[in-house]
């Protein structure tokens, strides 16, 4: 088996080398297809480990080499197939091998071709190592390497003045959470002297409550960045600057949910402390409903989705917070599949409209995109969790765990934003695919996506169907083994049935207003002048609630005159000035002693006569030291030396 | 006072030593300059002679006497190049002298 | 008594002419200076018992070596004043007069002088010149025949150098100065 696990390693890497070593030349179709199929390869080892793991329930743990070894510090290349990573391998490489294959068509026109696949293996393998580490220092290697993948694929389009800086910031602001992240491990290093998941947790039971709520408080830091949780959210929505295959990937499917994975792989951490736990699941439950709100208004198709994957985090947060691990794994699996669907839909929306992004500037679109419209649509009921589609499953699930815990108020946020999520996903449905047709006006002639980019989506159309159903049980019992085996069931069946049509029909109610308010003829490019845009709740929605503005003012501002200050008075003062002191200094050294060498003989006879005094000296000095250097000992030994 | 000894031989030797040096390094004349070096020679050859004899050692009139074969040597050998410096320059002015300019 | 009073005038002479030597501006006055200076030399010699150095010491510097610079002066136009710019002198005096101050320190710490072995002793009885004779045909006789072959190799290189056609040198003419050589030699064996 390991061979399979190495497989589904290395493959992405090869990929990524192999990409790499045509980026600079011009586009090459087969770059595309040779990434495409080494991912397939490792999605094919991934299923057999899978199957596998079904099958023996048996984990495969490998040590690839040793790569620290000093004093008490060990600390290997260490490789774990689980459950739970299973479950991870297969969503990543499922959801890449898609990308991939999507990209090719996606990225046809680009000049970046060969680049963009480089980048975008490269980050599968970085995720790969994040989940099948087996380590907390082999965990952070492949949480920096997406962060790393991250930016280069954000910043992709770098000639674009608004790509690099959305690049930045989503660097910027995960290299202030891992900061917290580190910290959490250098504390489990500190307090277990171990790195190992299993030596690590195994220690956690003799450790006081203090030290391992510090722990958990900064691990959760670390999970915060990378699934931008309040209030380091800001950069996931900028991050739609990159290519729309990557948006899939990255921010909705994999790498976003890195968070809830390290959350899910400390659970038992995480249940030692469930005060932390309890955060957590609060958190979520805001983010949820915070990030659902601003999706409501948003008019660019990319964030609105963005704002819906940062909402479904927050759903997964208040899963894994109230101890429900095993159901934020499965949302995290069900969500990747039907996000990732949702955003190459999208994408294929913006490629027939000519990276048009705004939903008004649309419109009966479904009439020439009938393919992508029952993808998308079929996506957001998954996203909205009607039945029987993934979403009902997982995120009723939710919904159940936060009812039968006795957490009525997150369960009444999350039932909320269940509603909110219906609506603005429905919003954009109807604003893209229904309605009047708005874009021929603006000289949009919208065409179809190439048929091999919708048969790559269709099995992330069949999961995101299907998924709920026939998973569920033995997603449940495979997993379990690993996760603390939780079922929630309201005892009840008369609330569980009043609950069940209770939300369904609440989401429904949510879905008819959507399409009765934006599918009328009356929707009109909004110029900010209505009534509606004008309004209190509006402006706060559309602008973040002001955060990236305040974030601007209070911390972006004050950083900047900090580093101005410290740019002109230490380092032009202090640092600088000594470096160009030392260079000064023999600068004029040399100026000055150079007029030794003015080739006038006289000026040398001197300069040796010079010499000759000092060399005189010296031995002056010397016979001096040797003839009284008994005193010279008995005076420095008094002095102490 | 009136007895001589060795120190007053060497103080003499440095005082000629001293006016050799301030020879060599004040004069700009090359000939001149040719001069001082003999006294300088000269000192020295005052002191090993004197060490000679107060030692009861010849090995310092030795040295004195190969001191004065190689002043004699350098003072062909030096003027000679110095003919050849004022044939082609028509000056033996040592501030002239600057092609070892660095 | 004599010894001293003798030590004391010669010493006095000699740091006179020697000094005559070093800051006089007429070339003739200083060399003039510098033979008297020899010969007061070769005086202390002949106090210390070197009789054969005093000898060789007049005859090699007040016969050969003055008598070289003679025709050195001559030769060179010495009505032409080489004008001297002396710069700073306190420098120049400061110098020598602190590397006098060290010699002596250095002379005057005993353990210089104390700890000195003659390795050639003085035969008793014998005069000097016999002595010298002795020592320098045995002992050093080596470096004697090297400072003859010197002397020769001096001689040579001092006719070479002050020889004909020596205000001309090939490395450092370019080619056609060198042809316009080579040119006027083919013009004299022609006529």
């Amino acid at each position: 088996m390991e061979i399979y696990l190495y497989i589904a390693l290395f493959a992405p890497l090869v990929s990524s080398l192999f990409a790499a070593l045509f980026t600079a030349t011009p586009k090459k179709q087969f770059v595309g297809i040779i990434a495409s199929l080494l991912i397939f390869t490792a999605f094919v080892s991934s299923s057999i480990l899978l199957t596998h793991i079904l099958g023996t329930g048996e984990i495969v743990h490998v040590e690839l080499m040793t790569w620290m070894a000093t004093g008490n510090l060990y600390i290997p290349f260490g490789f774990v197939v689980d459950q739970v990573s299973v479950t991870m391998m297969m969503v990543v490489t499922l959801v890449s091998t898609i990308v991939h294959i999507y990209s090719i068509g996606y990225m046809d026109h680009d000049s970046g071709f060969n680049r963009f696949f480089s980048y975008l293996s490269a980050f599968v393998f970085s995720m790969m190592i994040l989940v099948m580490s087996d380590n907390f220092a082999g965990l952070f290697i492949g949480w920096e390497g997406v962060g790393l993948c991250s930016w280069l694929l954000i910043g992709f389009w770098f000639h674009k003045e608004s790509a690099t800086w959305a690049a930045n910031e989503a660097f910027i602001m995960n290299r202030i959470a891992d900061l917290g992240m580190l910290i959490g491990i250098f504390l489990i290093y500190w307090n277990t002297g171990t790195l190992q998941y299993d030596g690590a947790f195994a220690a956690f039971g003799n450790l006081d409550q203090t030290t391992l709520t510090l722990i958990g408080i900064f691990l959760f830091i670390g999970a915060m960045g990378k699934s931008a949780q309040f209030p380091l959210h800001t950069w996931l929505a900028d991050a739609m600057e990159g290519p729309t295959p990557v948006s899939a990937l990255i921010h909705a499917a994999t790498m976003v949910t890195a968070g809830v994975y390290l959350v899910v792989r400390s659970h038992e951490l995480y249940a030692l402390i469930p005060n932390v736990g309890l955060f957590i699941a609060s958190l979520g439950a805001f983010v949820a409903i915070f990030a659902a709100s601003m999706a409501l208004v948003n008019r660019d198709i990319k964030r609105v989705i963005a704002y819906s994957t940062l909402s479904q985090l927050g759903y997964m947060f208040a899963a894994a917070g109230l101890g429900a691990y095993w159901v934020a794994l499965f949302h995290l699996m069900a969500h990747a599949f039907f996000k990732a669907l949702l955003f190459l839909g999208g994408g294929n929306v913006m490629h027939a409209m000519n990276n048009e992004l705004d939903p008004f500037k649309m419109g009966a679109l479904g009439k020439t995109m009938k393919g992508t419209m029952i993808m998308m649509t079929l996506a957001s009921v998954a996203l909205a969790g009607i039945f029987p589609l993934a979403g009902f499953f997982s995120k009723d699930l939710i919904l159940e765990v936060a009812f039968v815990d006795h957490h009525f108020i997150i369960y009444t946020v999350l039932l909320l934003t269940a509603g909110l999520t219906a609506f603005y996903s429905f919003r954009i449905i109807a604003l893209i695919f229904h309605g009047e047709d708005r874009h021929t006006a603006l000289g949009h002639h919208p065409h179809e996506a190439y048929k091999f980019m919708l048969v790559a989506m269709s099995p992330l159309l069949i999961l995101a169907i299907i998924a709920g159903f026939t998973m569920k049980m033995p997603y449940f019992e495979m997993v379990t083994e690993l996760l603390p085996a939780t079922e929630y069931h309201i005892h009840s069946h008369t609330t569980y049935w009043i609950m069940t049509i209770g939300t369904q029909l609440f989401v429904m109610l949510a879905i008819f207003f959507a399409y009765k308010k934006y599918m009328c003829s009356s929707v009109k490019i909004p110029d900010g002048t209505s009534k509606m845009e004008n309004n209190f709740f509006y402006k706060l929605l559309i602008n973040q609630y002001y955060i990236p503005y305040f974030y601007e003012a209070y911390i972006v501002k004050i950083y900047k005159a900090l580093s101005v200050v410290c740019w002109e008075q230490i380092d032009k003062k202090i640092v600088d000035a000594s470096v160009d002191g030392i260079a000064n200094i023999f600068y004029n050294t040399g100026k000055n002693t150079r007029q030794m060498q003015s080739g006038n003989l006289s000026t040398m006879l001197k300069w040796m006569v010079a010499g000759t005094v000092a060399l005189l000296s010296l031995a002056v000095v010397f016979g001096l030291a040797a003839k009284y250097s008994d005193e010279i000992t008995i005076v420095l030994s008094s002095l102490g030396v | 006072m009136m007895e001589i000894g060795l120190n007053h031989y060497l103080v003499l030797s440095t005082i000629l030593f001293t006016i050799g040096l301030i020879g060599v390094m004040r004069r700009k004349n090359l000939l001149l300059l040719f001069f001082a070096t003999e006294i300088l020679l000269n000192a020295v050859n005052v002191g090993f002679a004197a060490i000679s004899h107060y030692y009861g050692d010849l090995t310092g009139q030795m040295f004195a006497f190969f001191v004065i074969a190689i002043a004699a040597s350098e003072l062909a050998v030096g003027l000679g190049l110095l003919i050849v410096w004022h044939k082609r320059h028509g000056t033996i002015d040592l501030d002239t002298m600057t092609s070892m300019r660095g | 008594m004599f010894e001293a009073v003798a030590f004391y005038l010669f010493a006095f002479l000699t740091i006179t002419m020697f000094y005559i030597t070093v800051t006089t501006s007429q070339a003739l006055y200083a060399l003039s200076a510098l033979a008297a200076g020899m010969i007061f030399i070769s005086a202390f010699f002949f106090i210390l018992g070197a009789d054969f150095l005093g000898a060789v010491q007049i005859i090699v510097y007040t016969g050969a070596v003055m008598a070289l610079y003679a025709f050195g002066m001559m030769f060179f136009d010495t009505t032409r004043e080489v004008k001297e710019n002396h710069g700073n002198q306190y420098i120049v005096v400061g110098l020598g007069t602190l590397a006098a101050i060290l010699v002596v320190v250095i002379f005057a710490v005993p353990m210089v002088s104390t700890n000195m072995q003659a390795f050639y002793p003085m035969t008793e009885g014998a005069g000097n010149t016999e002595m010298v004779g002795m020592v320098l045909f045995t002992k050093y006789l080596v470096p004697f025949e090297v400072a003859a072959l010197m002397l020769l190799v001096a001689m040579v290189a001092g006719i070479v150098l002050a020889g004909k056609k020596m205000d001309l040198s090939l490395t450092l003419m370019n080619a056609e100065e060198i042809q316009e050589i080579e040119d006027q030699k083919n013009k004299k064996v022609l006529s």
